[in-house]
């Protein structure tokens, strides 16, 4: 008999098996044809992952989101994958804690490490679910069938087939997983079903089209400055001309003229809103106000380096020592020593942070492009002293994120005028509180020394970093202290001091890698406050330790790609360096190379670093202006390995951002301050690689494992690109840079 | 406050509001329109781009008051209805990362098109210099524009 059923007259024709029959395993319960209604969003549930629609379509519900690198079509290649469905029927529903469980926001390169890895496990178990079903439909046993597009049919007879949407379509899994108790990145979930093996893989590996790329050239996908709410006014926040200055009296009558103006002020926070934005804008430029007199916070940028030298150690750390590092430095032919430094940077998003609040009663959502809408909705309600459950964090495109930009101080800021008006609110923030305000990458320094013998090979390595921590403030936004509202009101810091160090594989015969964090220059409401911006540490760590290696290299008279192949240790490294160095048409040397046409140095250099798994090099070729200093990186060639590759256009695309933003850092960006505050507040005082400076070409080379899992790609390019440029402006030049960015200025100053 | 009227793809708009307000706060909060997007403020990013009689505009500092009769053009009213080549090449390209400095780039590009049709890489590269790509997706907008140069 041909099942051939549609959907109303099935679900009529079955209705009396819901109640009757039970499937085998322990974790599945009952009601084999589903929940009418979704049960609740726990970790534990199916349905907290994936949906069966009507039309055999499927929903993924993602507590992570895409920030324009296409880990969302990842997500859905994969959970097509386990349930052998065409791509194209799987949406990812992103970033909505009213949707989906909180697994930990953009964060870290995780997307499709954990988050895509949860949903793919999640989805191999509605498969195995969605299987048993069809055996008891169709009376086939579960292992004579097969499923094909979303159909589940005999393998011996493919007339004997139902479809998920005519097993389930509309209703809700109501089965259980394994959970591992952890909420954020490291969520992860399990059921019976088996994920495939990577010899069956048919979507994994492929590059369909990203869906939000059609939105966004036609101007039709709302960002999150488009949100509109009912009853909505506009708001801006008044940050201090010093760093730590708080407001003493203001002066109501400067913007008396200003239609519907209010003015909100608690302890250090003050605000201006009004119902039109431009008089928002207005009152904020023309508000009187008088501030604190405060001593002046900030050193001499001149002397930052020194001042992190000489400053107290908060906290220290490192990895186990390999081997006994003293003695082996004490019976040294040869000892090498260089110092590094590099300087707070600024994540400079495209636009400045906004947030809004939409108030219910007793409830609120808020919108925002921060990375961590689960987190930061909890912030919010710490804000509005709400339950945490009782506000929805939604996430809608925002103007770029990196890391834990200013998005999350305005979710605070939204947050605490709401509740201080009792208003739906809208902030934003200008240019100025972008680029001066936001959290920054924090400055440090690196202090590196080698033991080498009489063969040239480094038999002790001791890399030592001193700097601000990378958590001042912390990544997830669901404690007030960490956003400038929280610290404007008083609440008691919680700084985490943490610094990292270098991961790569170079056996030496004794190792010692350790850090060193100093105190903020100023503890609360500081726009020096230092925190997460991509790869966090790992271009300032990467640049001194992949720097000091070429120093050994040519110090030694040996060649840096072989250098780096006789110290390496793992095979995936080892072949990402040959596989850049042999794309690059890499030239071996044991000198600086200096090779110069007219006023045009040019050089070639390489580096290489591990993230988290995933291993890359880089060789950059850059041009160096002998007159003006100016460094272009004209080719840049990337050899990545991150386990298996789920789709390699947007792998490529996303290491081609982050190329180019990390050249843009390492020649161009430094936050500079005087002893009052951050000075560089726009795209004139903090400069970015612009059009003129983009590459000319970025070779990829990518290498697949489909044996091993995935392990992120979001940051991982970013990580050697410092090293790899600082290195071939010393094959052009001779110069060996040890202080980023390699700035016109810096370069003719070493050059002269 | 005072009445003005604004020609906004191909549609003539009343508005009451100051004469110094910048144009972007007319078209985004009076018109509703949201691909000019507010990024600096200060016409060094180009996220607020508008075409004013063919020419690109940064509309955060272009007081409304100073357009008269001129015709506005946004993204909106690039393609007359449906995809503006630029915007067929962005696609194709897969262009956007974030996207959020996209209005300027489209913009300036396909005006740059209208009159240098067939661009060298350098040409593209100084035209397209005031903007910023937080990103970085400079390499695949320049594929866009040379590929948008040859349809």
């Amino acid at each position: 008999m041909t099942l051939q059923l549609n959907r109303r007259n099935f679900l009529a024709s079955t209705g009396a098996l819901t109640v009757a029959v039970v499937l085998p395993g322990a974790a599945a319960r009952a009601a084999v044809f589903g929940a009418d209604k979704r049960p609740p969003l726990d970790p534990r549930n199916l349905s907290s992952y994936i949906t069966v629609n009507a039309d055999g379509s499927v929903i993924a519900y993602w507590g992570k989101m895409d920030m324009g690198q296409g880990t969302d079509l990842g997500c859905a290649q994969m959970v097509a994958e386990e349930l052998d469905l065409p791509v194209a029927k799987v949406s990812i529903d992103q970033g909505d804690s009213g949707t989906s469980v909180n697994q930990g926001g953009a964060s870290g390169s995780t997307g499709i490490q954990m988050g895509g890895v949860a949903l793919a496990s999640a989805a191999a178990e509605a498969r195995f679910q969605l299987v048993a079903m069809a055996s008891k439909h169709l009376g086939v046993p579960a292992e004579e069938l097969t499923v094909t597009d979303g159909v589940v049919h005999s393998r011996a007879d493919a007339n004997k087939k139902v479809s998920y949407g005519e097993l389930i379509g509309g209703r809700f899994f109501d089965t259980q997983l394994e959970w591992n108790k952890q909420i954020g990145n490291a969520l992860f979930v399990k059921g019976q079903g088996q994920r495939k093996k990577p010899a069956d893989y048919k979507v994994i590996g492929t590059s369909p089209a990203r869906r939000d790329v059609g939105p966004k050239v036609m101007g039709t996908i709302d960002y999150v400055v488009d949100i509109k709410v009912p009853g909505m006014v506009h708001a801006r926040v008044i940050r201090p001309p010093v760093a730590g200055a708080e407001p003493v009296t203001v002066d109501e009558a400067s913007v008396k003229n200003i239609p519907g103006v209010q003015i909100v002020r608690e302890k250090a926070f003050l605000a201006v809103l009004a119902p039109r934005e431009y008089d928002a804008v207005k009152a904020a430029r023309d508000l009187k106000v008088t501030w604190s007199d405060v001593k002046p916070p900030f050193p001499d940028q001149n002397k930052l380096y020194d001042h992190i030298r000489n400053a107290p150690v908060v906290a220290k750390g490192g990895d186990k020592d390999v081997g006994d590092v003293d003695a082996t430095f004490a019976g040294a032919a040869r000892v090498i020593e260089a110092t590094y430094e590099w300087p707070f940077q600024s994540h400079a998003s495209m636009g400045p942070a906004c947030a809004v609040i939409e108030m219910g009663q007793g409830e609120a959502t808020l919108y925002t492009g921060s990375q961590k809408p689960h987190f930061a909705g909890e912030g919010a309600a710490v804000m509005l002293n709400l339950p945490k459950d009782k506000v929805r964090g939604i996430w809608v495109p925002g103007p770029g994120s990196y890391g834990r930009n200013d998005a999350g101080d305005a979710v605070a800021d939204a947050a605490l005028i709401a509740r201080l008006t009792g208003k739906s609110v809208r902030v934003i923030g200008t240019r100025q509180d972008g680029t001066g305000w936001d959290p920054k990458g924090p400055a440090s320094v690196h202090k590196a020394r080698a033991a080498v013998d009489k063969d040239g090979n480094i038999i002790a390595w001791d890399f030592s970093s001193k700097g601000f921590s990378r958590l001042d403030v912390s990544s997830n936004e669901s404690a007030a202290a960490d956003t400038l509202a929280g610290q404007a009101i008083g609440v008691p810091l919680k700084p985490t001091n943490v610094f990292n160090t270098p991961e790569e594989s170079y056996r030496f015969t004794a190792k010692r890698k350790t850090w060193e964090t100093v105190p903020p220059l100023l503890d609360r409401g500081s726009p020096l406050r230092g925190a997460h911006l991509r790869d966090p540490l790992g271009p300032q760590l990467h640049f001194a330790s992949e720097s000091f290696i070429d120093e050994i290299a040519f110090a030694t008279n040996q060649d840096p790609v072989a250098f780096r192949l006789k110290h390496l240790a793992e095979p995936r490294d080892i072949a990402v360096v040959k596989a850049a160095a042999e794309k690059a048409d890499w030239q071996p040397r044991t000198s600086a190379r200096k090779q110069v046409s007219g006023e045009i140095a040019r050089g070639q250099g390489i580096a290489y670093a591990q993230r988290s798994g995933t291993r890359s090099a880089i060789v950059a070729e850059v041009e160096v202006n002998l007159k003006t200093g100016k460094v272009w990186g004209r080719k840049f060639t990337v050899a990545h390995d991150c386990g298996v590759i789920i789709n390699p256009r947007q792998l490529t695309a996303t290491i081609e951002g982050n190329v180019v933003q990390g050249m843009s850092r390492a020649i161009w960006e430094e936050v500079k301050f005087d002893d009052k505050n951050v000075t560089s507040i726009d795209w004139q005082t903090y400069p970015i690689l612009d059009m003129t400076e983009a590459p000319e070409t970025i070779d990829v080379v990518l290498i697949n494992r489909p044996e091993l899992a995935p392990s992120g790609a979001g940051e991982s390019s970013m990580r050697p690109l410092a090293a790899a440029v600082a290195n071939a402006i010393y094959d052009a030049t001779g110069l060996r840079l040890r202080q980023a960015p390699f700035t016109p200025d810096r370069l003719k100053a070493g050059l002269a | 406050m005072a009445k003005m009227s604004l020609n906004v793809d191909g549609r003539v708009h009343a508005i009451d509001a100051d004469g110094d307000m910048p144009l972007l706060y007319a078209l985004r909060d009076d018109l509703g329109l949201k691909n000019p997007r507010f990024g600096c403020g200060l016409a060094q990013c180009g996220a607020c781009t508008v075409l004013v009689d063919g020419e690109p505009v940064r509309s955060c500092i272009t007081p409304v008051e100073s357009l008269g009769a001129s015709k506005v053009t946004t993204l909106a009213g690039l393609g007359n209805g449906k995809a503006h080549k630029i915007q067929e090449a962005f696609i194709a390209e897969e262009v956007p990362q974030c996207g959020y400095c996209l209005n300027g780039w489209l913009m300036t590009a396909a005006a740059f098109l209208e009159k240098t049709p067939k661009p060298s890489d350098a040409q593209i590269r100084d035209a397209m210099s005031g903007l910023k790509c937080r990103c970085g997706t400079h390499v695949a907008i320049l594929r866009a524009i040379k590929r948008a140069a040859q349809a």
